[in-house]
């Protein structure tokens, strides 16, 4: 009697059910050969590897990770859009600039770029093309410009509350968009 | 007037199961629960949703999974279907949902289920939160996403790979370094000084912040990122440190420090409501004027 007793606590410890079985009733609800499947731990076979052995499985397991997915999930925010922006429009000034300087110096090579050719060309241009070739350039400028500001006012310190940088980024596009509205087709 | 033990205690279990009857069947099974996160997920009744007063709603919920077992799958997003009448409003509870209910081989971090230590934080609907503190939307037309941590090698599932960010968080001895500790006592700091440490200490590491900022998912090999970067700071911040020139110091690369483009993603995610891109920009203010 008190060896099946013994007999039945140690299985019962060595399964881990000892303690709650101990809090709930003293008779158990199962018989330990009567414990259910779900409920048994499975024995499984376990190797004792060395410390090198140890870093090799989990620098193969490392070689394998997927990274996870970044930009293309993550929420648009105009905190990461806007700082998205600010660089594809300097860069693209940037070229622009470096672009319509380098094929200037040229004109003596190429008439069809000195200043009497080309504002002969605008001029003939008819106005909704004039006001969106503008736009095109107005656009990027404005929003580069006022951007900059807002960084600047963050490198001393201005702004840099969740609600300044929200309020700064709705005004920058506020003011990119009336200002280049009026540059493209009011000047 | 002799009556048996055994009668005893079947008149106790009869007693005891008499009440019982009244009770719904998953507050009985709860009392067993000695695990609080356990027992708060569990169903509110194994009876049909119309007897708990709720209308059943399922909100489908696609969950990105990978399996280590098999690392030439591709990892891919898995649909669940959980009715919201029997599960806890929180992200959380929906997954542990899932994993007791549906699938159990659903693999996420999780502990203390009040945003306090940090282990659930994932990629929920696009935004870097923690699944404990992240209502489950109610809007049933639409599928919920949750994937892991933005840009981070994966173990399984939803659980990252964090070793390089202990690392670096290591790299910054986050702890008080001063060689002339006071004769008598412990260290004084007056109330000012203990109020530049507000919105700093409170950080609980839980990556969200660094793993959404685009620099540190470019660079997180040399670019510290804001957790890390608000925890040096606010060691330098502490008036009782006198390691600050040398803290300050570390930072005098261009990778450290300087690829923050104050993008502010880590401010607007943060759980928590704290300021890493406030606490990083005060440290660039000091380094550039000292």
């Amino acid at each position: 009697m008190i060896g099946s007793i013994v007999a039945r606590r140690s299985l019962l410890s060595a399964t881990g059910l000892g303690p709650c079985l101990r809090m709930s009733v003293s008779v158990p609800r199962f018989l330990p050969t009567q414990v259910p499947a779900s409920r048994r731990l499975a024995s499984s076979q376990t190797t004792s590897v060395t410390a090198a052995e140890s870093v090799a499985i989990l620098n193969a397991q490392r070689e394998k990770r997927p990274n996870s997915p970044h930009f293309t999930i993550y929420q648009p925010q105009i905190t990461w859009l806007a700082s998205i922006a600010n660089r594809v429009t300097g860069s693209a000034l940037s070229v622009a600039l470096y672009a319509g300087s380098i094929t200037y110096l040229l004109h003596p090579y190429f008439p069809a770029v000195e200043s009497a050719n080309l504002v002969q060309m605008v001029h003939d241009l008819p106005v909704w093309v004039k006001g969106s070739a503008k736009l095109l350039f107005a656009v990027p400028f404005t929003f580069h410009t006022f951007n900059g500001i807002r960084h600047l006012a963050w490198d001393v310190g201005y702004g840099l509350s969740l609600k300044g940088v929200y309020v700064g980024g709705y005004g920058v596009l506020a003011l990119t968009a009336v200002s280049s509205i009026y540059l493209a087709f009011f000047v | 007037m002799f009556r048996p033990a055994t009668s005893a205690l079947r008149a106790v279990a009869s007693a005891s199961s008499s009440t019982a009857t009244a009770l719904p069947l998953a507050a009985r099974a709860a009392a067993f629960h000695t695990s609080a996160a356990e027992r708060f997920a569990q169903p509110t009744g194994d009876a049909p949703a119309s007897s708990t007063g709720k209308a059943s709603t399922m909100k489908e919920i696609k969950i990105y999974r990978w399996n280590p077992d098999q690392p030439a799958e591709k990892p891919k997003l898995q649909s669940y279907h959980v009715d919201l009448a029997q599960c806890g409003p929180m992200m959380l509870d929906a997954l542990i949902k899932i994993k007791n209910e549906i699938d159990p081989t659903l693999t996420f971090r999780r502990s203390c289920r009040e945003g306090i230590c940090g282990s659930c934080a994932m990629n929920i609907d696009g935004v870097n939160t923690l699944a404990c503190l992240c209502r489950i939307p109610k809007q049933t037309n639409t599928a919920s996403k949750i994937y892991p941590l933005p840009h981070m090698y994966i173990v399984k599932d939803l659980v990252p790979d964090m070793t390089n960010f202990y690392k670096q968080y290591k790299s910054v001895e986050p702890f008080l370094k001063n060689d002339n500790p006071p004769a008598q006592g412990e260290f004084i700091q007056s109330v000012e000084d203990r109020k530049k440490l507000d919105g700093m200490y409170e950080c609980i590491l839980c990556a969200c912040c660094s793993t959404s900022c685009p620099s540190y998912w470019w660079n997180q090999d040399t670019y510290l990122g804001p957790a890390v970067l608000m925890q040096a700071y606010r060691w330098m911040a502490d008036s009782r440190d006198s390691y600050g020139a040398q803290r300050k110091e570390k930072m005098q690369n261009t990778m450290s420090l300087y690829r923050c483009h104050t993008i502010f993603n880590c401010s607007k995610t943060c759980p928590k409501g704290l300021n890493p891109a406030l606490a990083i920009q005060k440290m660039k203010y000091e380094l550039a004027t000292e």
